[in-house]
């Protein structure tokens, strides 16, 4: 059998993404409907499938190890030499076919297939008596180990390898070519353990409604293709290939759900959503502005490297929050500063002009670090010590990551801007942006996620050179509502008055706090809800940060409505005593919600 | 034996694009070439997969031999395509 030994399914690529409709009413959660089982993975290329399974087999078996030719040598390497010939001449008359990426990616394989080691060992195998099947798979064998040990890019390259072997073992015994169909009666969804180039090259969005694999990572070849296709893939999916050919699924790109015979309702709602979906992206483009051309930067909220990819393609103009804590999870001793410098450049580099904010590390009792004990036990760690309260105890760690910053921002043009979180006083703030100055860093800024820090924003404004409020703690804080208590989680919603009445005090304190205004973004999840995104500029937000996927709606959101209505739907929504009557109210101000279908 | 020692600044390595075009160019070569990171084995450099399996990353050194009628244009040229960004 043609094992694909694939990577382990990478978790937790989309988290960071938000829906959009994370606030509004009538959304469904997942299996709340009885039916089989829904599966998921992780979603690798957004947007909704819908259409039979078609399973690809990738049963080329393995050719008997046993296997030996009659004796005459010569005429085996013969044989092997023509199989491998023939597959790489199919591979690229596909790749001529194909053009564009697969061109590249089929023509790279071709080469793997004529190249003079892989033939040197057949005709080592084959001099020994080895069949010329048995001896192509032993030598694509050790290559294979070689990019598996490799890891990383290499290893997702096995699959191109395991691929060309079959095809190859496939000539020489007589059996079909192992493939997928090029035209179809109806789109289908293509379901595989993992998939090889040659297999995806030739097939369009005619034919293929969704990709789910078992295997493969975001850089697999599925997710690369699926991505340049504009169809929807899920990737590492437990179970994908059980399901029995023909079954009619729905696929989320975007969420990595994979669900089999859903309703006819829910594929409506599907199609509808994904109708909406496609004509705010193609008409939203540019930076972010309202109608009446009043600019509101629309950056991305991202937790690494790996989220740049997406950032960019949903059109971000820089990142409102880098969130740095992956650095510092599950290790024992804190990175040094090379290490946090090698992670920081990529995302400075990604966006040349543009501006990046990063948070630093936060961290507490409720995500503790092995480097970082507790001093104590903490009842609530929601108001432990944690961001910057850390830092003031561990001034080194703090010292480490400014350095780190100052070094990567050197010889980029992002603007680069710093921020802490969890600032509660006037002296954090001063204490933060003091070291921020030292260490090089010519634009520290704050978190406003604590009420204090909003309330007496005027005091903070001045230490800084802007704001950005996290709306979801803000929440929390200002409505004593733990975030991880499910039993409160009904306050945790940031439409409420009281929460808008803060961003107003913070929004107001930075704008006059300079002669031209410091700016006070927000990158809480509230940011990512394109009518509340309206009211965050009306209420006198600068700028907004969000999950990637958020962007498009939010930008066209912005886009159908003056900032005069903008205002007014804050207005609105401050006039209201409850959070579902100041959403309410704002909406009734934002008629060009409606043609957004949200 | 003429012998080129280049930093692979590509943000892909020698990998994808860049190694086949560098295996393209030294298939291209009637004598032997080979290539070596720095202090390991040489591989034969006409082998995309003996290349790949290097794994070299960027920034890291490599080392290319050959010796033969025209080897120093060609290690010119290899040297130009193993370090172009």
């Amino acid at each position: 059998m043609a094992a694909r030994d694939g990577r382990e399914p990478v978790g937790g690529t989309g988290s960071g993404s938000t829906e959009p409709g994370d606030t509004r009413s009538g959304s469904t959660s997942p299996g709340d409907t009885a039916g089989p089982r829904v599966l998921s993975g992780t979603g690798v290329s957004p947007g909704t499938g819908y259409g039979p399974v078609y399973v690809v087999v990738g049963g080329i078996p393995e050719p008997d190890r046993r296997g030996r030719h009659d004796g005459d040598a010569a005429a085996e390497r013969a044989r092997a030499k023509d199989a491998l010939e023939r597959v790489a001449a199919d591979l690229e008359a596909r790749g001529a076919r194909a053009g564009g990426e697969a061109e590249e990616v089929l023509f790279a394989q071709a080469m793997m297939a004529r190249d003079p080691g892989l033939a040197d060992e057949v005709s080592r195998l084959i001099g020994q008596g080895v069949s010329a099947a048995r001896a192509v798979f032993e030598a694509f064998g050790g290559y294979r180990e070689l990019l598996v040990a490799a890891g990383g890019y290499l290893g997702e390259r096995a699959a191109d390898l395991d691929d060309i072997r079959d095809r190859t073992v496939a000539v020489l015994t007589g059996l079909p070519m192992p493939g997928v169909p090029d035209h179809a009666d109806e789109p289908f969804v293509l379901v595989a353990r993992d998939l090889a180039p040659a297999d995806t090259a030739l097939l369009s969005k005619d034919v293929v409604a969704a990709f789910v694999t078992e295997q493969g990572g975001p850089t697999s070849h599925t997710a690369i293709l699926a991505r340049s296709m504009g169809v929807p893939a899920v990737v590492g999916c437990a179970g994908a290939t059980t399901l029995p050919p023909g079954t009619p699924v729905l696929v989320d790109g975007g969420s990595g759900e994979v669900r089999p015979s859903p309703s006819a309702e829910e594929v409506g709602r599907a199609r509808a959503a994904e109708e909406a979906r496609r004509a705010v992206l193609s008409a939203a483009t540019g930076p972010g502005a309202t109608a009446d051309g009043h600019p509101v930067p629309l950056l991305a909220n991202i937790g690494g490297p790996r989220d740049l990819e997406a950032a960019l393609a949903y059109g971000a103009e820089g990142v409102g929050l880098y969130r740095t804590e992956f650095l510092f999870l599950d290790r024992d001793t804190a990175p040094t500063a090379e290490e946090q410098e090698a992670a920081y450049r990529p995302v400075f580099e990604a966006f040349p002009g543009g501006r990046v904010v990063v948070r630093t590390l936060d961290a507490g009792a409720d995500k503790p670090l092995a480097f970082l004990p507790p001093s104590e036990e903490e009842p609530n760690p929601a108001l432990g010590e944690r961001g910057v309260r850390m830092f003031r105890r561990h001034p080194g760690i703090m010292a480490t990551q400014l350095a780190a910053l100052a070094a990567a921002a050197e010889g980029t043009t992002a603007e680069v801007e710093v921020m802490a979180p969890m600032v509660a006083t006037a002296a954090e703030a001063e204490w933060f942006a003091a070291a921020c100055r030292e260490a090089g860093l010519r634009r520290p800024g704050i978190m406003i996620e604590v009420p204090s820090a909003a309330l007496r924003a005027a005091d903070l404004a001045g230490a800084v050179e802007f704001f950005s409020i996290g709306t979801n703690d803000l929440t929390q804080y200002a409505l004593a509502a733990d975030r991880q208590v499910s039993a409160v989680a009904g306050l945790q919603n940031p439409w409420h008055p009281a929460v808008l009445d803060l961003v107003v005090l913070a929004a107001s304190a930075a704008a006059s706090a300079s002669p031209q205004g410091k700016g006070c973004g927000v990158c809480g999840e509230a940011a990512a809800d394109p009518a509340l995104a309206c009211v965050l500029v009306g209420l006198g937000v600068t700028s907004l940060s969000m999950g990637a996927p958020a962007l498009p709606w939010v930008r066209a959101a912005l886009g159908r409505h003056t900032l005069e209505q903008c205002a007014a739907a804050a207005r609105a929504a401050r006039s209201a005593v409850s959070a579902a009557g100041a959403r309410d109210a704002a909406r009734a101000e934002l008629p060009g919600l409606a043609a957004l279908a949200l | 034996m003429g012998e080129r020692k280049v930093t692979v600044t590509s943000e892909v390595g020698l990998h994808a694009r860049p190694a086949a075009t560098f295996v393209q160019t030294a298939a291209k070569a009637a004598f032997d070439v080979t290539v070596a990171k720095a202090g390991g084995k040489p591989v034969n450099a006409k082998s995309i997969l003996s290349v790949l399996a290097l794994d070299v990353r960027q920034n890291e050194s490599i080392v290319i031999e050959a010796e033969g009628e025209g080897a120093d244009e060609l290690l010119d040229r290899l040297a130009e395509i193993a370090s172009a960004p």
